[in-house]
């Protein structure tokens, strides 16, 4: 089977900025596959490429096998979800769900009980007849939804379509969306800059900086080998040590990473000959509900954050001075590109 | 969401021509822009380009005065004869003209629009939105001839100026120089006021947009700061407002320049450019003097513009 | 928010320069009704509606009436199209020469009259085109189309991309969008333009005195009358009847685009 959508060397330039550089990518059939990265990164830019709103300025984009770099977007069986959703206002909420099958010439019965049907699929069966402008912000981005997968494409492109929920809502429409995918059997391409987002809806994350792909990973890996300083202070928060500090730690001159809730005050419970240790002193103490941040200086003022279970044990005071340890293989090495 | 899956699309999409098309035109973005501006580029570049660069060939033709014949031979002699004092004259008459009634008219605009921009909200705003939109877009020549029937001999002008008992100052009036005339309607006096009143509109919306994109923060911050509410007015409403009060002025000026309709009717003898411009190229057929006078509103205009602009007059904006 | 009192003396002189705009106009109204039958005296004489007849029955009127109407909707109908199409142009993405483009819309409206009206004459003549109907119509849509154009721009700017986008991605193509998407969007900006280029047509005299040849508008017909003051009360007849005709799409188009911020009639 064709993959979904292939990037082959694409480059998008607007003027002199390229904000898509040089990408290669491959989607797989039936994926659930996120794009992430801060705004500017060019994971937007990348979207709109597939959805055919732009042309790239070089290279290939295949969509189901088929050379689609210069198919206008009512060319190709992908659709969007818009980040403002776009609802047409002039139409109501049934309209607006079956134009799409309109302006391919389906029949009007047809096609309305099709945009019933999608419509009861997201749980406004009985919001046919309202406009757009009547809806909550959560209906809207359901009817939107409803509207881009009634025609039943091959990709479904969803543009920070959860941007503008509020956070209950949000978490809600995650398994919402993720249990739709998975019914549907569609492929998935999902725009966000929530890296939590990302890692807990995605089959594979394409992590972007500066218009180019850091890493293409399963959430797991990108959250324990991140391949670069980027992914891995992007992705979660980590502890990133430059080279002359891990060498007096571990003896290596490399770059590592290791992740707050891996390191531990004191080394009780660890094999010491196993494990790497460093003395420092407390600057700060939070309380996040299950777990405390400590954020401690290390000699030539490094700071390494540690989260610690909220349960049980006595906090150090801060000022005082504390031992942390982590086990070495907990460590992931970081190799830069010079 | 409920269990059920949506059925398969089973249409494909249909391929006519207009959809060939209207993809081709979608892959090549400078096509669809230049077949969208080709009509309007044409009606434009050929009708109104190629017209004025017509009167500007004209104005370089030759008139003989004896066969009243026009010749396409080059010569300079229409742009001299501007220099003639009899011409030089009524350039500086509508030009001074102009001035004066731009400068009046922002006086007048200027407290209109203040209070539809700073005071005036809701339907009393709309309310004036409109009683100002209503006479500018009102015929120009119900207008001009409405003053005619104001002014008119034993008309209300006169009723009032007796009922007012200001008949002594009025006569006074009349008496000045370059001002006055006999009556009200054959007066410079008349003509400048009804100048005055047909563009005050063209000041008035200016303005009040110019006022109405003074930040209200920046009001708070300046009275904040101590500053009595005419030293607000005058180091930050004023700077704000004056583009607006330039932006009108460009109307004012360059309407009044080259009016010919409202020097014929009211007011004492005594050509305007546009005058002359109707007369050379109606009555005496001697088009390309027509022409040459034309450029001077042209000329005046542009040099109006670019004493603004160096002024800084548009910075704000 | 306002916390400025509003001094006596402002509003005032507000409603004076209110005042002052209309009372020359109502006027107008107040001598259509008056009886005297020569003259302008005041205070009026008494009040009839017998001028209107007898203005109904002017054939010159009549036919000056029935050109200008002709006029304002031929001029009406190519300034749409062309400003309409402009406007689809010049609304997006920038491009070399954009500016001047716009400018070169601006300028009949922003020059004088007459030089917009004596270009056009010169020109007519040289192309060997004899005034009429014709060269009168191609006059007033030149200073139309900016009207139309201003509108139409303003609500295409306002208009989200991202609903034309979702149009094409549901696979709509540019004509199905133009009409299912834009055109619904557009519409009252286009009736708001198209009546503010009516109104502006109806009314214009100054262009109309070089390019209408033997011509008579109903402005022409009014400037005639003023040379010759016969027919008074029929003229202030006529003047209210312009008048009206041409307020009514002004208020129209003022009321389509009340709740935007790019209100029709801001600029003439």
């Amino acid at each position: 089977m064709p993959h979904a959508v292939t990037f082959d060397h694409v480059s998008r330039l607007f003027g002199q900025m390229r904000a898509v550089d040089n990408v290669s990518l491959t989607i797989n059939e039936g994926e659930f596959f996120s794009m992430l990265g801060p705004s500017g990164s060019g994971k937007t830019t990348c979207l709109r490429l597939i959805a055919g709103f732009e042309l790239p300025s070089s290279g290939r984009i295949l969509i189901a096998g088929q050379d689609a770099s210069a198919l206008a977007p009512f060319e190709r069986d992908v659709n969007t979800v818009f980040q403002d959703y776009a609802l047409f206002p002039t139409m109501d909420v049934l309209n607006n769900v079956a134009y799409g099958l309109m302006v391919k010439g389906v029949g009007k019965k047809e096609r309305l009980a099709r945009a019933e049907e999608a419509l009861s699929m997201v749980a406004l069966a009985d919001y046919g007849s309202r406009k757009p402008g009547e809806l909550s912000g959560g209906q809207r981005q359901r009817v939107a939804l409803a509207r881009a997968l009634v025609g039943r494409p091959r990709v479904l492109l969803l543009d920070e379509p959860l941007g503008a929920l509020d956070l209950k809502l949000r978490e809600q429409m995650q398994s919402e969306l993720k249990n739709l995918q998975r019914k549907l059997g569609i492929t998935f391409v999902f725009v966000t800059h929530d890296q939590s987002e990302a890692l807990s809806m995605s089959d594979r994350v394409a992590v972007f900086a500066k218009g180019r792909i850091e890493q293409i990973a399963t959430p797991q890996d990108l959250y324990d080998k991140p391949a670069s300083r980027f992914v891995a202070d992007f992705v979660g928060t980590s502890n990133v040590v430059d080279a002359p500090l891990a060498q007096s730690l571990t003896g290596q001159r490399r770059i590592f990473a290791i992740r707050p809730e891996r390191i531990q005050l004191g080394c009780a419970g660890i094999v010491t000959a196993h494990a790497v240790r460093a003395k420092g002193v407390v600057r700060d103490i939070a309380f996040l509900g299950a777990v405390n941040r400590i954020e401690v200086e290390l000699a030539g003022k490094a700071v390494l954050t540690a989260l610690t279970p909220s349960f049980g044990g006595a906090l150090p005071l801060i000022g005082s001075e504390v031992e942390l340890a982590w086990r070495i293989d907990a460590m992931h090495w970081i190799t830069e590109a010079a | 969401m409920s269990s059920m899956a949506i059925s398969r699309n089973g249409t494909t999409a249909k391929n006519g021509l207009g959809r060939r098309i209207s993809a081709l035109l979608y892959r090549k973005p400078v096509l669809t822009l230049l077949l969208l501006l080709t009509p309007p580029l044409l009606w434009f570049g050929v009708v109104y380009l190629g017209s004025l660069l017509a009167l500007v060939l004209q104005s370089g033709y030759t008139f003989d005065d004896f066969t009243m014949q026009v010749t396409p031979v080059w010569t300079l002699a229409n742009y001299q004869a501007l220099f003639d004092s009899t011409n030089l004259d009524i350039i500086l008459r509508t030009l001074f003209m102009a001035l004066a009634v731009s400068l009046m008219s922002a006086l007048l605009a200027f407290p209109l629009a203040y209070y539809m921009a700073r005071h005036a909200r809701g339907a009393e705003k709309a309310f004036f939105y409109v009683a100002v939109m209503l006479p500018m877009w009102a015929s120009y020549i119900v207008k001009v001839y409405a003053w005619t029937v104001l002014l008119a001999k034993g008309g209300i002008s006169w009723w009032l100026i007796e009922k007012l008992g200001i008949t002594p100052a009025y006569e006074w009036m009349l008496a000045l120089p370059h001002v006055g005339g006999t009556t009200l309607a054959t007066s410079n006096f008349g003509r400048f006021w009804v100048f005055v009143y047909i563009w005050l509109p063209f000041m008035i919306l200016p303005i009040q947009a110019a006022l109405e994109r003074v930040p209200e923060n920046l009001i708070a911050a300046s009275s904040d700061l101590g500053a009595r509410p005419w030293q607000t007015f005058g180091y930050v409403i004023l700077p704000m407002a004056i583009p607006g009060v330039v932006a009108g002025s460009i109307f004012t000026f360059s309407l009044t320049l080259g009016d010919f309709i409202i020097p014929q009717l009211i007011g004492p003898s005594g050509l305007y450019i546009g005058n002359m411009v109707y007369t050379m190229q109606g009555s005496i057929g001697n088009m390309p003097m027509a022409a040459a006078f034309t450029v001077v509103p042209i000329v005046l205009i542009s040099i109006y513009l670019a004493i603004s602009k160096r002024l800084g007059a548009f910075d704000a904006l | 928010m306002h916390s400025e009192r509003t001094p006596w003396a402002l509003r005032l002189a507000a409603y004076g320069g209110l005042a002052f705009l209309h009372f020359p106009l109502l006027v107008i109204f107040a001598y259509a009704f008056n009886t005297e039958e020569s003259a302008f005296s005041f205070p009026l004489q008494g009040f009839t509606l017998h001028w209107f007849s007898d203005a109904w029955a002017r054939p010159d009127i009549f036919a000056a009436i029935v050109l200008s109407l002709k006029v304002a909707t031929a001029a009406t109908v190519l300034a749409l199209a062309l400003g309409t199409l402009a406007a689809m142009a010049l609304s997006r993405r920038p491009f070399f020469g954009k500016n001047a483009i716009t400018l070169l819309l601006v300028l009949p409206i922003a020059l004088p009259g007459i030089i917009t009206g004596i270009s056009l004459l010169t020109a007519f003549k040289v192309a060997d085109i004899n005034p009429g109907l014709l060269t009168i119509i191609v006059g007033h849509a030149t200073f139309c189309v900016v009207v139309v154009y201003n509108n139409v721009v303003a609500r295409l700017r306002r208009m989200p991309m991202s609903h034309i986008e979702a149009s094409m991605d549901l696979g709509a193509d540019s004509w199905q969008t133009f009409r299912h998407i834009v055109m619904p969007g557009l519409a009252t900006s286009l009736l708001a333009g198209g009546m503010l280029a009516f109104a502006l047509s109806f009314d214009e005299i100054i262009v109309t005195t070089f390019t209408a040849g033997a011509e008579v508008t109903l402005p022409i017909w009014l400037l005639n009358q003023l040379g010759r003051p016969r027919d008074v009360p029929i003229t202030n007849v006529v003047a209210m009847t312009v008048m009206l005709i041409t307020t009514l799409p002004i208020l129209g188009a003022w009321y389509l685009t009340r709740d935007t911020t790019d209100t029709a009639g801001g600029g003439k």
